[in-house]
């Protein structure tokens, strides 16, 4: 499967996909200008990814900060990942926050609680 | 003669803008480039004076959000109406209290006449809910809402309200030509 790594600026993420070494991760900041034509390559990997996906999947979030339309992308984003592990397979949330950002410690809280996925919360 | 009173215009609106400590304000079109540059002016000037980090986040976080909202109305206006302030806001960043320990960020635009009572509506309901009420609607909405061609979420609001804990003080004044100036201040303080 295509590997998708976008290199991150001060208004969009870092995003690894890459299936074959089993890494999924987000980081930085994402406050894009159009966040649909942003997120829409990584919402199309992750929909051809569900096809096969491997049978353990651990997606990372490092995320220092996201407006509320990123936010919305983001639930799309684990809801897509809901629908893997509903097909059967074993999928956990990374969620990381830095130690003193509760904002971001509530937002991966609010996450685990809409969707049906495992999180582990780690600050840092 | 009008040249010296344009000159007095100039130095009373340098006095207005010092006596009301705002410390940014802007008219105009609001674009993604100038969201990022009036954002990275305010982290500058508040790391310049070591504000702390939590209060930096919250100023930070309002200004993207309201800048955010500008932007995309804006566009919704674009070639729809004359009135000169079509596509276009009035953006202020300004201190407050005795000691400038808090701030405010008030924004101005145009807004149908049509789309008032709705936004009234969503503003009175965020400001009757307290921080889980809050919580739920962000939720529900996130949920619930699809993001807009423009890529807004109707999350904006609610979640300045989140992160301030403050009301958020609106107007609106109707301009005629089927259109309203719709003002909102959010204050950001140290609590």
């Amino acid at each position: 499967m295509e590997v998708i790594k976008i290199k991150g600026t001060d208004d969009t993420p870092n995003v690894i996909l890459d299936a074959e070494s089993n890494i999924i991760e987000f980081s930085g900041r994402s406050l894009p200008e159009d966040v649909v034509t942003f997120y829409a390559p990584v919402i199309q990997w992750i929909e051809e990814y569900a096809k096969s996906p491997n049978p353990k999947t651990e997606v990372i979030f490092r995320l220092e900060y996201f407006n509320t339309a990123s936010s919305k992308i983001l639930l799309d984003i684990l809801l897509k990942f809901e629908d893997i592990l509903n097909e059967g397979h074993e999928v956990l949330i990374q969620w990381y926050f830095q130690e003193d950002d509760e904002d971001m410690e509530e937002a991966g809280e609010e996450y685990s609680e809409i969707v049906d996925i495992p999180f582990e919360m780690h600050s840092y | 003669m009008e040249n010296v009173d344009y000159m007095k215009l100039i130095y009373d609106f340098h006095k207005e803008m010092l006596n009301n400590k705002f410390t940014l304000v802007y008219e105009g079109e609001i674009t993604h480039q100038i969201t990022k540059a009036f954002t990275s002016l305010a982290e500058n000037k508040m790391d310049s004076y070591s504000e702390d980090a939590s209060m930096k986040k919250k100023v930070f976080h309002v200004m993207v959000e309201c800048l955010q909202n500008l932007s995309k109305h804006a566009e919704d206006n674009k070639g729809k109406i004359n009135s000169g302030s079509a596509g276009n806001g009035i953006f202020i960043v300004g201190r407050l209290g005795d000691n400038d320990e808090d701030y405010h960020v008030l924004t101005g635009n145009s807004v149908e006449n049509s789309k008032v009572d709705e936004l009234r509506a969503l503003l009175e309901k965020i400001n009757q809910l307290d921080k889980s009420g809050l919580k739920e609607l962000f939720k529900k909405q996130m949920r619930e809402g699809s993001l807009s061609e423009k890529g807004g979420a109707g999350l904006g609001l609610i979640d300045i309200a989140r992160k301030t804990g403050e009301k958020l003080e609106f107007n609106f004044i109707d301009v005629g030509d089927n259109h309203s100036f719709f003002l909102l201040r959010t204050k950001i303080s140290r609590k």
